[in-house]
């Protein structure tokens, strides 16, 4: 038996338990301060500015004028809405990943109806297909994976991601059949001088409509997540399946209602973006929001009326990086360099909000609180 | 005496001043939008150009890189006239629905677009097109790839039959089809029994997409590669396989020194100077601006002389030289046939429609003629000697 003094590690780490929301904030922020330190140092070892000029850039880039601000509050509301519909799926420990297939078929649904209608109907009646086509494409689109996920245990984040790339085909595909000149690979603005099928604009402005139905949204789904039957059913098949099944839940019935509504408002921001803002169809007109959507909802711990800040933050940063690349005359992948350290930060904010890192010499002092 | 010379002094000073003042043209504030960034070839062309132009006058321009065909270009072109720019420029086909777009909402800013096709029919004061005949510059490329044939043909590496070149496009329309057939013409202007085979990637900048069409080719027995599209991709795999191409937009002969014969393309700064002095001066600048090679806006760059046939660079001088006397003319019809038959007229496309209306005669005094009735080309036809070998896009 050897009995030998053993050495301490330099430091270990252990789970926290729940830290009060002002603490988790509170290095949430200290993460977006210390990203901006690392981004203005960059930029400035890189282009010799000022660091604080680098800091009014990213302001100015979406309060400078009032376009810009109005783009910001869209660009949140198109990032939100998306977060909002993967919310539920999340919330119940299903991860669709597909959220950008969804948005895609929504507004493959959507410029169908825009084109093929036109000539049809009248603008109100294109308008109410859009919605109705839209919404039913990302329903469907969602729901394939969750019923392969409760007939046969299929896995749902490797489903919903390749059904992404089905739509990004399927999307490829009706591009060719309508482009417009002919061989020119893209549609362009549809109905651009007849204006058929495009969303009405509240008060002149093109973005409004867009912002308030989000706005809506996100209070419908709080309180749908939070104080109706089916978001706490949702939350139970989340928390364990078997609970749910003990309890009489019908977790296949719950899996597949939720990916219907996901999936659906999916669709509906696919609407949005289609019929509302772009008026045109592109394979990345979603934006990679799909993906980006994890995140807003991830860092909100899936909490609707916090995803605003969230989205609002990675909307705002992404936005002053784009800024700084093109002010400073950089090439457009700095800004993308600039969202990655930002992104990194925020992200790795989650380890220290979730762990505690004690050093050798702390440990000894056991129960002081170290952040 | 004293206060006379003063005066003389005071006068002059003034003088000076004045005609400082006048000399000193207002500042213009210029804002670029560009589909790629100075990674396409097709790209830097343009931000060079950019660049070049606005350092004469001593302005600074706005350049936004990476902007797509979509919604973006939109909130570009808006967002550069909000933040007080005269004049927008856009660079790809694609993004004209959107400039046009904003231009409806700035009256009083100038959005200027290449390649597009809608400035003549749109009736917008401040909405213009641009391009330049840069089919010229490409039969002149044509005759370097044709005397490349020539030499393989005389050094017995191939016969006559086989004198087939390849051609990577990007997509199927216009202004596709009028690059590939007078490069190919050139090319047939002397080597006569020249073919050609071309491939399509569906898209402007696809590295991969354009390497992989180029080796298509390569495989096809194709002996001299030229193309449409905006990637080093399809110069690299010649440069691989040691097989002779003919670039576009600028100079490969760092990347590929042994393969690079030489390239043609647009130089944009005489059209940037062109509307930055017309705004300085408020003048109107028309829908349609096409530049050729007397506004040194087709050029061709310098001859690659490992690569290049012997004789080049004279059989390009002279066919230059008739060009510019008149001589010349790419789009000849009696030097191709469609379906067989020599064309005596054809209507085309001139003003966009979402029908494709053919609508203007184009074929007057023995030749087709390209880019007069509006700047961006509307050759579209399917010659005889040309072989599509995909045109899903």
């Amino acid at each position: 038996m050897r009995n030998e003094t053993k050495r301490e590690p330099l430091f270990h780490i252990t789970k926290r338990s729940v830290l009060p929301w002002y603490k988790a904030w509170g290095i949430r922020g200290g993460a977006i301060v210390l990203a901006l330190i690392v981004c203005a140092l960059i930029t400035t070892l890189m282009t010799h500015q000022n660091p604080f000029e680098v800091f009014a850039t990213i302001f100015k880039a979406s309060f400078s004028t009032q376009r810009r601000t109005w783009v910001l509050f869209q660009n949140i509301a198109m990032l939100l809405s998306v977060s909002l519909a993967v919310v539920p799926a999340f919330r119940m420990r299903f991860w669709n990943l597909g959220a950008e297939g969804q948005m895609l078929v929504g507004g493959l649904a959507t410029a169908a109806c825009m084109i093929c209608l036109r000539d049809v109907f009248p603008n109100w009646l294109v308008i109410v297909c859009m919605v109705i086509s839209s919404i039913v494409a990302g329903a469907v689109w969602g729901v394939i994976p969750a019923l392969f996920k409760a007939k046969w245990n299929t896995n749902e984040t490797l489903f919903t991601l390749m059904m992404n790339y089905v739509a990004i085909q399927l999307v490829s595909y009706f591009i060719i059949v309508w482009e417009v000149p002919k061989g020119a690979g893209k549609i362009g603005i549809i109905n651009q001088s007849s204006q058929i099928g495009w969303l009405p604009s509240i008060g002149g402005q093109k973005y409004l409509l867009n912002i308030i139905i989000v706005a809506l949204l996100t209070v419908v789904m709080y309180i749908y997540l939070n104080y109706s039957k089916h978001g706490y059913e949702i939350s139970v098949v989340g928390e364990s399946e078997r609970t749910a099944k003990y309890v009489g839940i019908e977790v296949n019935k719950v899996i597949i209602r939720t990916m219907i509504l996901s999936g659906a408002l999916c669709g509906l921001t696919g609407l949005l973006l289609v019929g509302g803002t772009d008026h045109t169809l592109t394979t990345s007109i979603t934006g990679g929001r799909g993906f980006t959507a994890v995140m807003v909802a991830w860092l909100a711990k899936f909490n609707p009326i916090w995803m605003i800040a969230t989205s609002f933050l990675l909307v705002f940063l992404e936005r002053g990086a784009g800024d700084i690349s093109t002010n400073f005359g950089l090439n457009q992948s700095f800004s993308d360099i600039l969202s990655g350290i930002i992104l990194f930060f925020i992200i790795g904010s989650e380890f220290f909000i979730n762990y505690r890192v004690s050093f050798r010499h702390a440990s000894k002092q056991e129960g002081k609180a170290h952040v | 005496m004293k206060k006379l010379i003063a005066l003389i002094i005071c006068l002059t000073l003034c003088l000076g001043a004045v005609a400082a003042m006048a000399a000193e043209p207002a500042k213009v504030k210029i804002g670029f939008i560009f589909l790629h960034d100075e990674n396409s070839t097709y790209d830097l062309n343009f931000i060079n150009g950019a660049k070049e132009a606005c350092a004469k006058f001593g302005i600074e321009p706005i350049l936004k890189t990476g902007i797509e065909e979509t919604e973006a270009c939109y909130e570009a072109a808006a967002d550069l006239a909000d933040s007080g720019c005269d004049i927008v420029f856009a660079d790809s086909f694609g993004h004209e629905d959107y400039m046009i777009q904003a231009a409806k909402e700035y009256p009083n800013v100038q959005f200027c677009h290449a390649t597009g096709t809608r400035a003549h029919t749109e009736g917008l004061s401040n909405y213009h097109n641009a391009f330049a005949s840069i089919y010229e510059g490409r039969f002149l490329g044509g005759i370097a790839a044709g005397m490349k044939l020539n030499q393989l043909i005389a050094e017995g590496k191939i016969t006559a039959d086989q004198a087939k070149l390849g051609y990577i496009g990007a997509y199927t329309y216009a202004e596709v089809i009028s690059g590939y057939t007078s490069f190919f013409l050139g090319a047939r202007s002397v080597c006569p029994t020249a073919t050609m085979e071309v491939t399509f990637t569906g898209s402007w900048y696809e590295p991969t997409l354009e390497k992989e069409g180029a080796a298509k080719l390569i495989a096809n027995n194709c002996v001299v590669i030229s193309e449409h599209a905006d990637s080093m991709g399809a110069p690299s795999e010649c440069e691989n396989n040691n097989v002779p191409f003919v670039f576009y937009n600028g100079s490969a002969e760092s990347a590929c020194p042994n393969t690079y014969i030489v390239a043609s393309r647009i130089n944009w700064a005489p059209y940037f100077e062109y509307i930055i002095n017309a705004v300085a001066n408020g003048e109107a600048i028309p829908a349609d601006w096409t530049g050729t090679i007397a506004t040194e806006s087709v050029l061709l760059t310098d001859l690659n002389e490992n690569a290049a046939a012997p004789g080049t660079a004279e059989a390009i001088a002279e066919a230059k030289a008739k060009m510019e006397a008149g001589e010349l003319k790419v789009f000849d019809t009696a030097t191709f046939t469609v379906n067989g038959e020599t064309l005596t007229s054809y209507l085309a496309d001139v003003d966009s429609d979402a029908a494709y209306e053919k609508d203007t005669e184009v074929i007057a005094d023995g030749y087709f003629h390209e880019s007069e009735f509006r700047s961006a080309p509307y050759f579209d036809l399917q010659i005889d000697g040309i072989t599509l070998l995909d045109t899903k896009f």
